[in-house]
């Protein structure tokens, strides 16, 4: 029966991600709109962008070879699981143990490697230059991720992230400078990772200083819809990624009642919520940088991660 | 029959296939029965091999044969890490026949590879199974001669020349150091039997000294930063077969070298010793990716980027080192079975990918990428093929080069329990590094896929490609089955490992085999557990379900169109990107302090119908700032030792005379 439940709870979250995902990209759009005075579209718009997209035929270029159609697929599928493996609202989910964090950024990594090739697929200049910008700021969103993870892994002694959520919930974990750093890095590089502003624009594909909307220029119909999907999953996770580890309240141990799972869906919800509202703030407040003051942008990260991580050595043998 | 008698067995009959290869000369025959019996040889011996280590017996098998030093004889010896060390040479050497029983019969010259390619296949299986210095150096050697004699095979080629003249120089420099190496672990008596050297002990000193040497001549050949300027030139000058061996295999026999004397050899070193092979590791896999990623060419491309494994897998050697010279045993077990599991694993995917490099030059006949491109149609079998070794080698789940990747961030986990502050600081950095340099393979091989194997073909020989015979395939086809199987089922590798690991640290890491659901648990499951059965299962149902429902509900229509491109599709295939452009990003980011690149831009002023021209100049550091000067040195000191060769013969007596006084001098005070 124990099983039963834990697959129920699985099952939960993985269709609790996908059902949200959309409303969370429609939430911080609107939200901006109503910074800039303007109405903005209704919340349930990016689920008929997508129906409607689902049902639409898919324009191919000649030059497109199977990988371009496969691609929307798995880049969708590599997201998907990553997402249905974050703690939302409830830790010790029954296949959590599959991928630990570092499993789980490689698995992000897989799709955007899969999406890059997809870009240089058709053999145009747009895509070729969204791949490679793509792959430049990974190559350095990555490393930083990975030292932030090693901080986070260092205070609580694992880098399974239930157990990270778990420790981290507890009072003995405190407030730590490394903690801080981790979490400023962790933004910067969710920044970066989602295509947002600062970073890129995700609502233009008319400047040359577009990253990903440039790499998926040639999609079409059903595959655009897949990477659309894929692209709000993979902002949902990474909001709930930060929530999970560092306001890691609400969340059900693995054995909880109905209750309990109630209580962590709301808090998941208002977390959800309070996570759209301030991107759109800092959104709206910054203003694009140049692709080449990327780099600058997430060396920052990048050195917070590793002074966390140092900082943490410091305090331990104090 | 011992374990190390039918190992011989196997290395003499390869030499005997050498010897056939020089007799039956240039029929076409020839090549078949060559990497035929190559591949029967090999096969066996990596069954052996296996066998030998998953049966892991208590005493080391030996055997000792009448030839070498007359007091000692040549000694052979089969343990847990040659066994583990055997297998990655024959499963490549293996391999490689197969690809080579299609691939030879494009050769020009075969009577300049087919001899030499058996007694290069025996050379490397002979250095592992050496148990004195002096069989070890001899095989050394030979290994070193065999592989030069295939690189420059195909010597009419300007370049070929000069990298066999480069390589034969490292060469012969790195195996000078191990003589001396061996020479200080042998001692004064002259103890070259391993077993002497192991129950001897190791002054300080001479442990140092040991380690530096061992670094410049191991180290030389596997292609630590910064003595790998050889390595880009030599690898991808032989024939690819070749290439792939000296990649995937010849640089981990190098691997082993170290392993063998510093782990084994040298007693317990101390705890700076595993930060210099830490920093040495991460330093070189660092270089080796961005290297890789100026690259054009895409066999140099591709021998670059071993470098940056041969880094990866020396991170996990240090770490490896740092944790036992604590005692902290289970944590050293960790880090050197990520390192071996990731010196199995490149040798997999390093031969894919020049098996691919192979299939696409006899197809194209083309090696430089900005020539290639749109071969995914053309080559309906290799490109998928190659791309599995792409995804593998960029360390991405569920596939082996992650499994390592991620066993060795584990290792990194463990440091902070490290007394050593210098230690403590160093691990994290050096695992930042490690991270950079996934990241950067990661974009290093989407441009070498990318622009080999996607978009539009930018040459006529790119358009008619012709897909490769079925032997290629088939040795691609193995290596990428074996790349999923060891990503997905990652706790047999791990087990199959554990006797090498308690043979040389003293502790291994749990067995995997008794885990539910096939996950690898390194320490506790509280701690960190992968699972890539599962992660392989979760996405391909997510993918099936998706397209599933897709097509079922939505729409399943497709209409083939011409390329959007934001409205201004140009037909020219040369407005696609190219493999420099594509490096552009990270060669601003990275290039301008390693590199020192310079990039000029000349743009005619309006009206002027002349072509604009963009300069890229490239400067590589350790080429020009170690090796011509020390070339510059050596040629001036050449020259002035040229003028005792036109010296009168009164001036030749007062120079021996001289001489001679000297020495009796120099006797006189010594005693």
């Amino acid at each position: 029966m124990a099983v039963i439940g834990d697959l129920l709870v699985q099952g939960l979250q993985m269709a609790l991600v996908l059902l949200l995902a959309p409303g969370l990209t429609g939430l911080v759009r609107k939200v901006k709109a109503h910074l800039l005075r303007r109405r903005g579209p209704s919340l349930l718009q990016p689920y008929r962008d997508l129906l409607r997209l689902c049902r639409k035929e898919a324009i191919v270029a000649d030059t497109a070879s199977w990988l371009f159609r496969v691609v929307p697929y798995l880049v969708f599928a590599a997201t998907w699981v990553a997402a249905a493996l974050v703690p939302t609202f409830a830790t010790g989910l029954i296949f959590g143990w599959t991928a630990d964090l570092i499993a789980l950024i490689a698995l992000l990594a897989s799709a955007r490697f899969f999406l890059a090739l997809a870009g240089m697929d058709v053999g145009t200049s747009f895509g070729g230059i969204g791949s490679s910008r793509e792959v430049m700021i990974a190559s350095l969103a990555e490393p930083a991720m990975l030292l932030i993870v090693f901080t986070l892994a260092l205070v609580a002694g694992s880098t399974q992230l239930s157990t990270i959520a778990t420790i981290f919930a507890t009072p003995e974990v405190g407030l730590r400078v490394s903690l801080g750093m981790a979490l400023v890095a962790l933004i910067i590089v969710a920044l970066a990772e989602n295509a947002r502003i600062p970073v890129d624009n995700p609502a233009t594909h008319l400047e040359l200083t577009m990253v990903h909307e440039a790499m998926v220029l040639e999609y079409s119909g059903r595959h655009l819809a897949m990477i659309e999907f894929a692209a709000s999953l993979k902002l949902l996770l990474y909001i709930s990624l930060i929530a999970a580890v560092f306001a890691p309240w609400g969340l059900t141990g693995a054995g909880g009642d109905a209750a309990g799972f109630a209580v962590g869906v709301v808090a998941y919800l208002a977390k959800l919520s309070v996570g759209g509202v301030l991107l759109a703030l800092f959104e709206t407040a910054i203003a694009k940088m140049r692709v080449f003051r990327v780099p600058a942008f997430l060396g920052i990260a990048l050195m917070l991660g590793l002074l966390g991580t140092l900082l943490l050595f410091i305090s331990k043998s104090i | 029959m011992t374990v190390s008698a039918l190992m011989l067995v196997c290395a003499g009959l390869l030499l005997a296939t050498a010897v056939l290869a020089v007799v039956s000369g240039r029929t076409p025959a020839a090549t078949r029965l060559v990497y035929g019996a190559c591949l029967i040889v090999t096969a066996g011996a990596c069954a052996v091999a296996l066998a030998a280590l998953s049966g892991a017996a208590a005493t080391p098998a030996t055997t000792t044969l009448p030839m070498g030093l007359p007091w000692l004889g040549a000694n052979f010896r089969v343990d847990p890490l040659a066994a583990f060390f055997l297998v990655v040479v024959n499963l490549g050497g293996a391999m490689a026949s197969l690809y080579g029983l299609g691939y030879g019969r494009h050769e020009t010259a075969p009577g300049r590879v087919l001899p030499f390619f058996p007694a290069f296949l025996a050379g490397m299986n002979l250095v592992v199974l050496a148990d004195d210095a002096f069989a070890f150096l001899l095989s050394w050697e030979f290994m070193s001669l065999a592989s030069w004699a295939l690189v420059v095979a195909q010597h009419r080629e300007q370049d070929n020349t000069r990298a066999g003249y480069v390589y034969l120089v490292m060469a012969s420099f790195g195996t000078l150091a191990l003589l001396l190496a061996f020479g200080v672990l042998a001692g004064p008596d002259g103890a070259f039997g391993f077993d002497a050297i192991r129950s001897a002990g190791h002054t300080p000193v001479n442990a140092a000294l040991v380690l530096v040497l061992v670094l410049f001549g191991a180290g030389s050949k596997a292609g630590i930063v910064p003595l790998h300027v050889w390595l880009p030139l030599a690898h991808p000058a032989a024939p690819s077969h070749v290439s792939a061996l000296m990649s995937g295999v010849m640089t981990k026999v190098a691997v082993y070298g170290v392993v063998r004397i510093v782990f084994d050899l040298l007693g317990e070193p101390s705890w700076w010793s595993s930060a210099v092979l830490l920093l040495l590791g991460g330093a070189t896999a660092v270089l080796g990716i961005l290297y890789a990623l100026m690259e054009r060419d895409i066999k140099r491309l591709l021998a670059y980027s071993t470098i940056e494994n041969i880094g990866v897998i020396f991170v996990g050697l240090g770490l490896a080192l740092a944790f036992q010279t604590n005692g902290m045993v289970a944590a050293a077990a960790l880090a050197l079975t990520a390192s071996l599991l990731h010196v199995f694993n490149h040798s997999l995917f390093k031969s894919l990918l020049f098996f691919g490099a192979g299939a696409v030059l006899t197809a194209t006949g083309e090696r430089d990428m900005d020539r290639l491109g749109g071969l995914i149609h053309r080559m309906p079998v290799t490109a998928p093929l190659f791309l599995v070794g792409s995804a593998a080698i960029s360390a991405l789940p569920p596939l082996n080069g992650f499994v390592s990747e991620w066993l060795a961030f584990q290792a990194i986990l463990q440091s902070p329990d490290l007394p050593q502050w210098g230690l403590k600081i160093m691990v994290p950095a050096v695992g930042g590094m490690l991270a950079l340099s996934a990241a950067l393979a990661a974009a290093c091989f989407v441009k070498a896929y990318g622009i080999t194997f996607l978009g539009r073909p930018r040459s006529a020989a790119a358009a008619e490609a012709r897909e490769v015979d079925r032997c290629s395939l088939a040795a691609m086809a193995t290596l990428a089955a074996l790349c999923l199987l060891v990503g997905i089922f990652p706790g047999v590798a791990i087990d199959a490992i554990a006797p090498v690991t308690r043979d040389i640290v003293g502790s291994s890491v749990p067995a995997q085999s008794g885990i539910a659901w096939a996950s690898i648990v390194p320490i506790t499951e509280s701690r960190s557990s992968y699972n890539g059965v599962l992660v392989f299962v979760f996405v391909a149902a997510s993918m099936a379900l998706a397209a599933l429902l897709v097509h079922r509900f939505g729409s399943r229509a497709v209409r083939r169109a011409p390329a959007w491109d934001c409205g201004f599709p140009n037909a020219s295939p040369l407005t696609q990107y190219s493999a420099d452009s594509f490096a552009q990003p990270v060669r601003r980011v990275f290039g301008s302090e390693i590199f020192g690149v310079r990039e000029q831009v000349d743009m005619p002023p309006p009206g002027d119908r002349r072509a604009a021209r963009l300069t890229v100049v490239l400067h590589d550091h350790v080429w020009e700032r170690i090796y011509l000067p020390l070339a510059g040195i050596v040629d001036v000191i050449a020259g002035r030792l040229n003028n005792f060769q036109f010296l009168t013969i009164r001036r030749y007596l007062s120079l021996v005379f001289l001489a001679l006084v000297a020495l009796l001098l120099v006797l006189a005070i010594w005693q």
